[in-house]
């Protein structure tokens, strides 16, 4: 029943914050709501018990002429996943605050909507509503970014929604032929994990599902929409998009793609972890070329979501770990990169880097809030991308040394470009417009401090997250190693 | 069989409604009429039919679903229909009396049970049809939809008689039991006017239904006739000719499959692939929309491909979530054409500023046309889908995908159109029947889309 609270409140909240035409209302009613669900999730969190056991079932009949079953459950994967969505919505709708959005009421019901279909997305246990979920995540995100987003929107939304439905209506095909193959009718995933297909079959079910996976993340080369979308999607949107929606593929990856398809993995894991790596490469030297602060942080994202990606198709605990704990505090750290970014854009009016510097010298607090943020993101030791950013390389490097070397750069390439943003932005002199720059009001007080807090704290103690997707990820771990393995 | 005796007495008293000048009553005695019928048919399910006119009709549960959601359609179509009528001409009892003959000719096409009254329920639909689209005497494109719709009717029912001829001939009766007896019989020597007789039924059909290559009269008749009357064609004659379609050919020709598999392979493929390509480069709505229709032709004609209880669910999940949101896209389309005169997609332009009710169905309708998840038509083409991979034909599947994707491309320009270009326009006034209409079709399109137990397992 906890979860049905969980999935569906925040479908309440978006029909409440609906009908409220005042701006205000809808406003804090979406943080309301936002933060009762974080409460909820915490309570869960405090509840849930750090083994490989789904807790938290629930289990309906809800077509049962087609087999399909409202069927969700949280393990430890999906509870980290669950946790960063909940934490980051109060966050993401706290930071939009600063903005008069037009028609406000319509956004925030938007934001709560796809906070419902991410959580059906991270919990769900049935190849449909895994299906519904992910496309009702995908069309108010659509909606956010097309109606406040910048100029160029309606053509890049456009791209954006074609791309991500390609992918998608590959993987519908991908579940109902699964379901075609299940004996008892069903879209249970035990039920398709349980499912023996040859390993031709499994290679093309494992590009269907892949591809959809890979555009969401995005892993190069499928990644072209990212860029174009994170620049022209309100800050609000890129936040949503970059902090939680690309998760969904990740998340996908682990779930339903490898113990789904074990052979078709072990017939193109390498295939896809080269293309993480490359994508990891490629990202960082195009963001150094960066001149836009949104777009090269925009590039930085596709590199660290490459890192997670090879860690997963490393396939072993420390990669997988590290890819639960990454996503995390990718999250985080994006999250609060966008909003510094924001800031920064919201007073000057521009977005290139060459018209900024010295901001460091009239906003101190800015200043150490955006240091922190950079440090958890080019992961530093203490910071929260330390751990997650190590846990991954160790992963990779188990797999093989070469890819590791390769994957590496990513640490030193994100330091190159990063610091060198931060430069540009923070430091060196000032100029007309950046030496009457005003310093963090409350609202971004609080939000960067969370955020802050957020990267130190994990950081400095990991132990309590990583303990509780261990268990899980172990048992997942060795379940697709023994399929493997026997078909030898 | 009382909901067409029902339905032609309607018909013939709103003539005399008419005749006495009274057209007040026209719109509440017409309603009331298809009240009367829906009620009379579903009535009807359930009570384990037996052929009746000495065989001539059956009404089983097949009928009676597949009737019930024409006379449920053409009741949301009259509903929008009040004004429409008045404005465009002098006769409007006309219109309600031969709606309503038109829907007898329905009722008989989706419930016989003998060729001759397949014959007889067309020509009563198709003639309707022809007056319905010329109706505007005076009206250049729409004489020219009318003449174009009759010949290539008439040349149409030309073949299906041809075929049924044939069929007549090799089997020596119309009655479809016995026919299916033929085939079941001698499957070795089967005679090949008969195959003859198949073909040339198929390709009747195919007109009927406009799929390609047989479909070229559909976007100028859709674009010639009056609004509501493309309503009428695209929803309620397209279910009607498909459930006819499958009714033949699950009951007599099933066992010969793998003769006429083939053939509609072809068609499905050339179907889907012009209506979705042409439609993309469309620059007026309605138009869009026949295009459109043509597709979703293709994909329902996927369905046929596994004959059986699966396929005419799907079927009927298909055509119902189509004929709901096309009646949302086409009432829109009356009122935005009334206002701005034109119906090309700039006229939607900045439309959910001022109507954000309008903008909000007609957007549940284009992404339930376009297949997205949480409404009708996500069910509908999961349901298509399914079939195609049951029968794993992947190839075909893969096909269904990029058009699915074209499909989501020009449906999104009218919901582009409407959200994202902001001009300064007039709030449309939107009448209580449409709001009602309106609200009804898309809390009944997403309704089926998270909830479609309901129409779910019929058959």
């Amino acid at each position: 029943m906890e979860l049905v609270r969980l999935i569906f409140l925040p479908l309440l909240g978006a029909l409440i914050c609906s009908f409220f035409k005042q701006g205000n209302i809808a406003r804090i009613g979406a943080l309301v709501i936002s933060i009762i669900s974080l409460v909820f999730t915490i309570g869960m969190v405090c509840k849930f018990i750090p083994d490989a056991s789904t807790q938290f079932l629930i289990n309906y009949t809800w077509i049962p002429s087609l087999g399909i079953h409202f069927k969700a459950g949280i393990d430890g994967i999906s509870m980290i996943i669950v946790l960063l969505t909940n934490i980051l919505i109060p966050i993401i709708i706290l930071a939009s605050f600063k903005y008069q959005y037009k028609s406000p009421h319509s956004l925030y019901a938007l934001i709560l909507f796809m906070q419902m279909g991410l959580l059906l997305v991270f919990t769900a246990l049935d190849g449909f509503l895994f299906y519904v979920g992910w496309e009702a995540a995908l069309i108010p995100i659509y909606f956010i970014c097309a109606l406040w987003g910048g100029e160029n929107r309606i053509q890049v939304n456009l791209k954006f929604f074609i791309y991500t439905i390609a992918g998608s209506l590959l993987m519908l095909i991908a579940i109902i032929y699964l379901h075609l193959q299940t004996p008892n009718n069903s879209y249970d995933i035990a039920d398709f994990y349980q499912l023996k297909l040859d390993a031709a079959t499994q290679a093309w079910l494992f590009w269907a599902f892949f591809l959809a996976f890979a555009i969401k993340m995005p892993v190069f080369p499928f990644h072209t929409w990212q860029p174009d979308t994170y620049t022209e999607a309100p800050t609000v949107g890129t936040m949503l998009l970059s902090g939680i929606m690309l998760k969904m593929g990740v998340y996908g990856v682990i779930r339903w793609l490898i113990p789904v398809v074990p052979l078709g993995f072990a017939a193109w894991g390498q295939t896809a972890l080269i293309l993480s790596v490359i994508g990891i490469i490629y990202a960082s030297v195009i963001a150094f070329t960066q001149k836009d602060i949104k777009r090269l942080v925009a590039y930085s994202s596709i590199a660290h979501v490459g890192l997670i990606s090879a860690g997963i198709f490393a396939w072993n605990i420390q990669g997988l770990q590290g890819a639960m704990i990454q996503m995390l505090n990718h999250g985080i750290n994006v999250v609060g990169l966008f909003f510094v970014l924001d800031i920064i854009t919201r007073r000057l009016n521009t977005r290139q880097l060459d018209q900024m510097g010295g901001i460091a010298k009239s906003a101190p607090q800015l200043a150490i809030s955006f240091l922190i943020v950079l440090l958890g993101t080019v992961a530093l030791p203490l910071t929260n991308g330390f751990i997650g950013e190590f846990l991954l390389l160790m992963g990779v490097y188990q797999y093989h040394i070469g890819y590791a070397a390769l994957a590496g750069l990513t640490i030193i390439l994100g330091a190159v470009y990063m610091f060198r943003m931060y430069q540009q932005v923070m430091l060196g002199s000032t100029n007309e417009q950046t030496s009457v720059f005003i310093d963090l009001d409350p609202t971004e007080k609080i939000v960067l401090f969370i955020i802050c807090a957020l990267v130190i704290v994990i950081g400095v103690y990991p132990q309590p997250i990583l303990h509780i997707s261990e268990a899980a990820v172990s048992n997942l771990v060795d379940q697709v190693n023994q399929k493997i393995v026997l078909s030898k | 069989m009382n909901a067409l005796i029902i339905l032609s007495a309607f018909a013939i008293v709103i003539l005399y409604l008419g005749l006495f000048n009274a057209k007040r009553a026209l719109l509440p005695v017409t309603l009331t009429g298809l009240c009367v019928a829906l009620i009379a048919v579903l009535a009807e399910w359930n009570t384990n039919a037996q052929p009746i006119y000495s065989g001539m009709m059956l009404f089983d549960n097949f009928a009676v679903a597949f009737s019930t959601i024409c006379i449920f359609s053409t009741i949301l179509i009259i509903l929008i229909s009040k004004d429409y009528f008045e404005r465009i001409s002098e006769h409007v009892a006309e219109y309600y009396a031969i709606l309503l003959f038109a829907l007898a000719g329905i009722l008989v096409m989706v419930s016989y049970y003998n060729l001759s009254m397949l014959f007889i329920g067309i020509e009563i639909m198709s003639v309707s049809l022809y007056i319905l689209v010329g109706i505007r005497k005076k009206e250049y494109a729409s004489n020219e939809a009318a003449l174009k719709y009759f010949l290539m009717g008439a040349f149409s029912t030309g073949f299906l008689l041809l075929g049924i001829t044939l069929i007549y001939g090799a089997t020596g009766s119309f009655n479809l039991e016995s026919i299916r007896g033929y085939v079941v019989s001698n499957p070795t020597s089967i005679s090949t006017l008969f195959y003859s007789g198949m073909i040339l039924m198929l390709i009747g059909f195919c007109f009927k239904i406009g799929v390609a290559p047989f479909h070229f009269w559909t976007p100028d008749v859709y674009e010639g006739s009056p609004t509501l009357i493309t309503a009428f064609m695209s929803t309620v004659a397209k279910t009607a000719g498909f459930a006819a379609f499958i009714r033949l050919f699950s009951i007599c020709f099933a066992p010969l499959s793998d003769f006429w598999m083939p053939t509609i392979v072809v068609i499905i493929v050339l179907t889907i692939f012009i209506g979705n390509i042409t439609a993309v480069y469309q620059h007026s709505f309605k138009r869009m929309l026949a295009y459109s229709s043509i597709s979703h032709a293709g994909y329902l004609l996927f369905a046929t491909l596994l004959l059986g209880a699966a396929s005419t669910n799907a079927v009927f999940v298909y055509a119902t979530a189509y004929s709901i949101a096309s009646i949302i896209a086409f009432a829109v389309l009356i009122l935005v054409r009334r206002e701005t005169g034109s119906s090309s997609f700039d006229s939607f332009n900045g439309l959910a500023k001022k109507n954000p009710l309008m903008a909000f169905t007609l957007t549940i309708s284009m992404f339930s046309l376009a297949g997205i998840p949480l409404t009708a038509g996500f069910i509908g083409k999961f349901m298509v889908f399914s079939v195609v991979l049951s029968e794993y034909r992947i190839g075909l599947i893969g096909l269904a995908i990029i058009n699915a994707l074209i499909g989501v491309f020009y449906y999104l320009k009218v919901v582009t159109a409407m959200y994202f270009k902001e001009v300064d326009r007039e709030e449309i006034a939107v009448p209580a029947y449409y709001k009602l209409v309106l609200c009804f079709s898309a809390v009944a399109t997403i309704l089926l889309g998270i909830y479609p137990n309901v129409i779910l397992a019929l058959f």
